[in-house]
């Protein structure tokens, strides 16, 4: 049950990951890029880490794990931060749709 | 499944150092570098060898990265935009074709003699693991890299340390920095809040891995490398300004360390051999070497940083 648990856990986190490399492969402009990555990885690596406490062997080894997700977040969410407004500091402008179509 | 996961890092290992070096646009480079740090720290979890891991993951790719990063600004001031469509690449003539391919190579036959010296090495007289594992009782420590490094090859340690002092005396003597410094730029509130976040749990793991050095990975140069990317963070969140010239205490700091190991090793020359650590006294010496080489090896790293970052504000 346990096993199966973690399973669909690690499975949605990996779901995520790859929804997010996608995305950051294939987005028009730096800012949906970040958007893609922030999102999608935060909560993929939310789902993992909790997929692998599950497996942890003891209480101590699963909140260690549990504790990487806040710390990746609040530096990730710097970190994308830092970058957007550096993006921003350039004068790089937003992807708009009708710009596209010629 | 553990085959395809060790040749997956195998590949991206070769992949990031390739890219890293023949990349021409700079800024693309150290962030493949970094990455081939990180893949690097990997590698060596594979491995088995945690203690390798730490110290490439902190020093290799953290602060190396840094300051490759902080150069980068400098070479290029102001926006840190990519480069404009520059021709990095001169055309290849042949002549440049062909000193390129004597490189390559000169660089595989030695790769290929030195692969085949390796399989021609005689197997070891001398069984070094079990060797330490015979003496572990005596070495005051429980984990077998730190019994090592600080015991039964601490002369080699305190060489190290010595060696980075010198590195860092030997930049102090150089001055100020040439070349333009990074326009300093409003401070991020974002990434001050970070670094009031982080720092003091940087500085508890430190103090974990130096407590933890005694018995499984860890250590003085990991909690060291953590205690320099802590001083890093501050100083990028302008919360620490730059050491443009380092003060009474501040040279201490940067010595402390190294004095403390040194004035072990003296006191213990009666022993008989450098370094030989009565095994009563082991544990609570080396404790005591590390705790200083931490604070020394954390503020030297962190000074390589962080005494060229102030050359700005020099008169």
């Amino acid at each position: 049950m346990l096993e199966a648990l973690s399973a669909l856990l690690l499975l949605a986190g990996a779901g995520f990951y790859l929804a997010g490399t996608v995305g950051l492969l294939r987005f028009p402009d730096v800012y949906a890029r970040l958007h893609a990555l922030t999102k999608a990885d935060n909560l993929g690596l939310g789902l993992t880490v909790l997929g692998l406490a599950l497996q942890a062997d003891s209480l101590a080894a699963a909140l260690k794990l549990l504790l990487i997700w806040p710390l990746a977040l609040a530096a990730s969410a710097t970190v994308s931060h830092a970058i957007a407004r550096r993006a921003a500091g350039l004068g790089l402008k937003p992807w708009r749709p009708e710009e596209k179509r010629p | 499944m553990n085959l395809l996961l060790d040749g997956l890092l195998v590949l991206a290992l070769l992949w990031s150092a390739w890219r890293a070096l023949a990349s021409p646009d700079l800024a693309r480079a150290v962030v493949l570098f970094i990455v081939f740090g990180l893949l690097m720290a990997l590698a060596w979890a594979r491995l088995n060898a945690p203690d390798i891991a730490l110290a490439e993951a902190a020093i290799g790719a953290g602060l190396t990265g840094a300051l490759l990063l902080d150069a980068l600004g400098r070479l290029q001031p102001g926006t840190g935009a990519p480069a404009p469509e520059s021709p990095a690449q001169p055309p290849a003539n042949r002549a440049g074709r062909r000193w390129t391919g004597s490189v390559a190579l000169v660089a595989g036959l030695l790769a290929a003699a030195l692969a085949y010296a390796l399989f021609q090495l005689p197997a070891p007289t001398v069984r070094l693991p079990e060797q330490v594992a015979a003496n572990m009782a005596a070495s005051g420590v429980d984990h077998p890299v730190t019994a090592v490094l600080l015991n039964f090859r601490g002369y080699d340690t305190l060489l190290e340390v010595a060696v980075l002092l010198i590195a860092l005396i030997g930049l102090l003597t150089l001055g100020p920095a040439a070349g333009r410094p990074a326009a300093p730029g409003p401070a991020n509130p974002l990434l001050k809040a970070l670094a009031r976040l982080l720092v003091p749990l940087m500085i508890l793991s430190a103090g974990y891995l130096l407590w933890a050095g005694a018995h499984r990975p860890g250590g003085a140069f990991q909690a060291g490398a953590l205690l320099a990317a802590a001083a890093v963070l501050l100083h990028l969140a302008q919360l620490l300004p730059a050491w443009a010239s380092p003060g009474r205490l501040l040279r201490l700091g940067l010595a402390g360390g190294f004095l403390i190991f040194l004035g072990v090793a003296a006191a213990l020359l009666a022993e008989g051999a450098l370094l030989t650590y009565p095994p009563a006294q082991a544990g609570g010496l080396i404790l005591l070497i590390e705790a200083g080489l931490t604070v020394s090896l954390g503020l030297i790293l962190a000074g390589l940083f962080l005494l060229f970052a102030g050359a700005e504000e020099r008169p």
